[in-house]
C-alpha cells in the first residue's frame, strides 16, 4: 500500500543506496554525506509511515507481519547510521541498505485492514521492540562478518583489488560486528525477560514451551557463544566471523518459519 | 591583467640543473621583492620543490617584456648559461598558467602521479608569499582556487588513494588488517632500502613500538638509534616473535630466516592474534608455507610489486575525472577574471564619460537662456541617467558573450575606442 510517506521513504532509501554504492566505487565525501543524509531523512519519513500505518490499523505497527518487518527495517537503518557515525566509515552502507529497502518494501505489499486494538500495555511493547532491535543488530553483525570474510579471502589470496582498500580495517569490522552482536544479545535477553513476565501475568506461568521461545533461547546461546569465542585463541578472526554468519540462520528461521508456521503465540515478531 | 609562468620540472630538466635553480624560502622572498621593486612583476609567487622551480607573476604592462626579463633574471640569478637554461624552461601565459597550476596542485604534474605532498608544498609557498605581500588579487585568487582543486581532486577521485610504492603498499595493507597502527608493534629484520622506507612510513603512521634485529649487533644498535626502536638480539628473534603484529624482513641470507615452525609457535603463544609478515628478501627470508597458518598473512616483494602495478594503472584511470574537475575550475577562474575586467572597464568608462558629460552640459547650458535653475537641475539629472543606462546595459551585455577570448577582445576594443588606456596612470 503506497501512501505519500511510503513512496517518499522508498525513494530516499533508493537514492541513499545508489549514493553509498557509488561512494564505494569512487569515494566522494559529498556523495557519502548525501547518502547518510538521505538515509537519515528516509528514517524520519519511515517513522511517520509507521505512525500512519498504526493509525489505519488502529493498533501498534507490529500488530501484523508487515508492520513488524517495517519496524525491523527501521531499527536496522537506525542502528547502521549510529555505527556509521561512531566509526566514521561508509563502506558498509551499500550492504546494509538493500536489507532495509527489501524489508521496507515487503512491509507495504499488503493493504492495511483495521484490527480491533488489543490493549497490551508497555511491557508487551518493550518486549516486541527489543526483540526486533535484537534481530536488526544480528543482521548488522551478519553483514559485517560477511565483509570480514570477504576481506580475509582477498588478503589471503594476495589479490586486494579496488574494493579491498575501501572497506574498514578488518580489526574494525571485527569490533563492529562484536559490538553489534552484543547489542543484539542484550536486547534479546531483556526483550525475552519482558516477554516472560508478560506471559506470567497473563497466563500464570513464564515458560510456555513455544517453538519461538526455544529458538530464541538457542539464538541467545549461539550469539553469546560467538561473543565469547571471538576472543578465544582458536576462534578469533575468520572462524568467529563464520560463526556469526552462521548464527544469522537462526534469526531468519525464527523470523520466517517459526513465526508463520510453528509458533502458537508469536505470530509476527 | 595577464598572468605569466616561467619554470622547469622533472620532465624538462635533469636533477643536476633542477638543483641549481632551486629557491630556498629566503631566496624566494628576496627574488620576489626584487622583481617587484624593479617593476618586472606586480604580483609574484615562487614555487620551488625538489621536482620543480616555478616563477608565477602578474606583469604590470606587457607580458612579452616581462617574460624576457624573467628569463634573463633566472639565468643571472643562478649563474647559468641562458642557452642551456632556455631549452629546459617552459613558459605559460594566462589560461595556460591557470591550468598548469591546477594540474600541479592536483598531482597530475608530479613524478608519482597523484602524490599528496605537492599540495602541501603549494600551500606553504603560497602562504609564505601571502605573508610577505608578494601576491595580489590575481595570484591570490588563482592559488586559492588551485588549493581547492587539489582538495577536491583528492576527496572526489581515487588519484591518490591507493598505495603506489612497495613500502607504502605494505604499510597500507597492515592498516587494512589492524586499523590504526598506534596500538601495534613491528619487528624489523635486517635493513634494505625498501625496509627502511617501510620503517619511515610506520613511524609516520605512529606505530606504537618498533623492534630491530640484525646479525651485526652494532648495526642493529645504529638502526635502533636512528629509528627510535628497541634492539632484539639475533639469537632471540624467535622468542621476540610473540610480540609484534607485523614483521618486515630484508636479510640477505641463502636460507629462510623464519621457518614455518617458528611462526607457528609464535602464533600459539600470542593467542592467534593476526600477524602480518612482509618478506622483502631475495632469496626469500620467510618460509612460504607459513602463509597456510591461521591468521598469518604473508606477502613477499613480488606480491607487493603486483599490487603497486595494479594501483598505478588504477590511478592513471582517474586522470579523465581529475581533468574534468580542473577544467571546471579553469572556467570559473576565467569567469571571475572577465568579471573583474568588465567592472574595471565600466568604472573607467563611467569616470571618463562622466567628465565629458559635465563639460558638455556646462558649455551648452551656459549658452542657453530662459532656463530656470530647476530645469537645469532636471536636465543634468536626465543626462546622468541616460549615460548610466547606456553604459550599464551595453557593457554588461559583454558578460553574456559566451566565449571568453571574444569577451576579452571586445573589452579591449571598448578600451581602445574610448581611449581608456591613455587615461590610465
Amino acid at each position: 500500500m503506497m501512501t505519500g510517506w511510503v513512496l517518499a521513504t522508498l525513494i530516499l532509501y533508493l537514492v541513499s543506496f545508489a549514493a553509498y554504492l557509488r561512494n564505494l566505487y569512487a569515494e566522494n565525501t559529498l556523495l557519502g554525506r548525501g547518502a547518510a543524509v538521505c538515509l537519515a531523512v528516509g528514517l524520519g519519513l519511515h517513522y511517520y509511515a509507521m505512525i500512519e500505518r498504526a493509525r489505519m490499523l488502529g493498533a501498534v505497527p507490529y500488530e501484523d507481519l508487515w508492520g513488524s518487518l517495517s519496524l525491523f527495517a527501521w531499527l536496522l537503518g537506525a542502528l547502521y547510521l549510529g555505527l556509521e557515525l561512531l566509526h566514521r566509515g561508509r563502506s558498509v552502507g551499500p550492504f546494509v541498505l538493500p536489507f532495509v529497502i527489501v524489508l521496507f518494501s515487503l512491509s507495504h505489499l499488503r493493504n492495511v485492514s483495521p484490527h480491533p486494538a488489543l490493549a497490551r500495555g508497555p511491557l508487551f511493547a518493550l518486549h516486541i521492540t527489543l526483540n526486533i532491535l535484537a534481530y536488526s543488530a544480528f543482521a548488522l553483525a551478519f553483514v559485517l562478518s560477511v565483509i570480514f570474510l570477504l576481506q580475509n579471502r582477498l588478503l589471503r589470496r594476495r589479490k586486494p583489488g579496488g574494493m579491498f582498500w575501501r572497506f574498514p580495517a578488518m580489526d574494525v569490522l571485527e569490533r563492529m560486528s562484536r559490538s553489534s552482536a552484543l547489542v543484539g544479545v542484550l536486547a534479546l535477553a531483556t526483550g525475552m525477560i519482558c516477554g516472560f513476565i508478560w506471559a506470567n501475568r497473563l497466563q500464570g506461568h513464564y515458560w510456555n514451551g513455544d517453538p519461538k521461545e526455544i529458538i530464541s533461547v538457542l539464538m541467545l546461546v549461539f550469539y553469546a557463544g560467538y561473543l565469547v569465542l571471538a576472543g578465544q585463541k582458536a576462534w578469533r578472526g575468520a572462524r568467529a566471523a563464520a560463526l556469526c554468519t552462521f548464527n544469522f540462520l537462526f534469526v531468519m528461521f525464527s523470523y520466517s518459519i517459526v513465526n508463520i508456521y510453528l509458533s502458537r503465540y508469536h505470530r509476527f515478531y | 591583467m595577464e598572468i605569466v609562468l616561467l619554470g622547469m620540472n622533472h620532465r624538462t630538466a635533469p636533477v643536476e640543473l633542477r638543483e641549481r635553480v632551486a629557491f630556498s624560502a629566503e631566496q624566494a622572498r628576496l627574488a620576489s621583492a626584487e622583481l617587484r621593486s624593479r617593476g618586472v612583476l606586480a604580483e609574484t609567487m615562487i614555487l620551488s620543490t625538489c621536482n620543480r622551480s616555478e616563477l608565477y607573476g602578474v606583469p604590470p604592462e606587457s607580458s612579452e617584456e616581462a617574460m624576457m626579463e624573467l628569463e634573463r633574471y633566472f639565468a643571472s640569478l643562478h649563474e647559468i648559461d641562458p642557452a642551456v637554461l632556455n631549452s629546459s624552461l617552459y613558459r605559460h601565459r594566462d589560461v595556460g598558467v591557470v591550468r598548469h597550476v591546477f594540474r600541479v596542485a592536483a598531482g597530475l604534474d608530479s613524478m608519482l602521479l597523484g602524490e599528496a605532498e605537492i599540495l602541501g608544498q603549494v600551500r606553504d609557498a603560497y602562504q609564505a608569499a601571502l605573508e610577505y605581500g608578494a601576491t595580489g588579487p590575481v595570484l591570490n585568487r588563482m592559488f586559492q582556487a588551485a588549493l581547492e582543486v587539489g582538495k577536491r581532486v583528492r576527496s572526489e577521485t581515487e588519484i591518490g588513494t591507493r598505495p603506489v610504492s612497495v613500502a607504502f603498499a605494505g604499510v597500507k595493507l597492515a592498516e587494512q588488517i589492524f586499523g590504526k597502527l598506534s596500538k601495534h608493534s613491528a619487528l624489523i629484520l635486517g635493513a634494505g632500502t625498501v625496509g627502511e622506507q617501510v620503517v619511515e612510513h610506520l613511524n609516520d603512521r605512529g606505530i606504537a613500538r618498533l623492534l630491530v634485529a640484525n646479525r651485526s649487533r652494532e648495526r642493529a644498535r645504529e638502526l635502533a638509534a636512528r629509528w627510535n626502536a628497541e634492539v632484539v638480539d639475533w639469537e632471540d628473534v624467535e622468542r621476540a616473535l610473540i610480540f609484534p603484529d607485523m614483521v618486515v624482513s630484508s636479510v640477505s641470507a641463502a636460507e629462510a630466516v623464519l621457518e614455518r615452525g617458528m611462526i607457528e609457535r609464535a602464533m600459539a603463544a600470542r593467542g592467534n592474534r593476526a600477524m602480518f609478515l612482509i618478506d622483502l628478501g631475495v632469496p626469500r627470508n620467510i618460509a612460504a608455507e607459513a602463509s597456510e597458518l591461521y591468521n598469518v598473512y604473508l606477502y613477499n616483494v613480488d606480491d607487493l610489486a603486483e599490487i603497486v602495478e595494479h594501483n598505478k594503472s588504477a590511478r592513471a584511470g582517474e586522470i579523465p575525472r581529475v581533468e574534468t574537475i580542473i577544467e571546471e575550475h579553469v572556467r570559473k577562474f576565467q569567469d571571475w577574471q572577465a568579471g573583474v575586467e568588465i567592472t574595471a572597464v565600466l568604472n573607467d568608462l563611467r569616470a571618463k564619460l562622466g567628465q565629458e558629460r559635465e563639460e558638455f552640459l556646462r558649455e551648452r547650458l551656459a549658452q542657453a537662456e530662459n532656463i530656470s535653475p530647476a530645469e537645469r537641475e532636471h536636465i543634468t539629472k536626465l543626462a546622468k541617467e541616460l549615460l548610466e543606462d547606456v553604459l550599464v546595459s551595453r557593457v554588461t551585455r559583454l558578460r553574456n558573450v559566451r566565449d571568453l577570448r571574444g569577451r576579452l577582445r571586445d573589452l579591449e576594443a571598448v578600451r581602445r575606442l574610448f581611449g581608456l588606456d591613455q587615461e590610465k596612470p
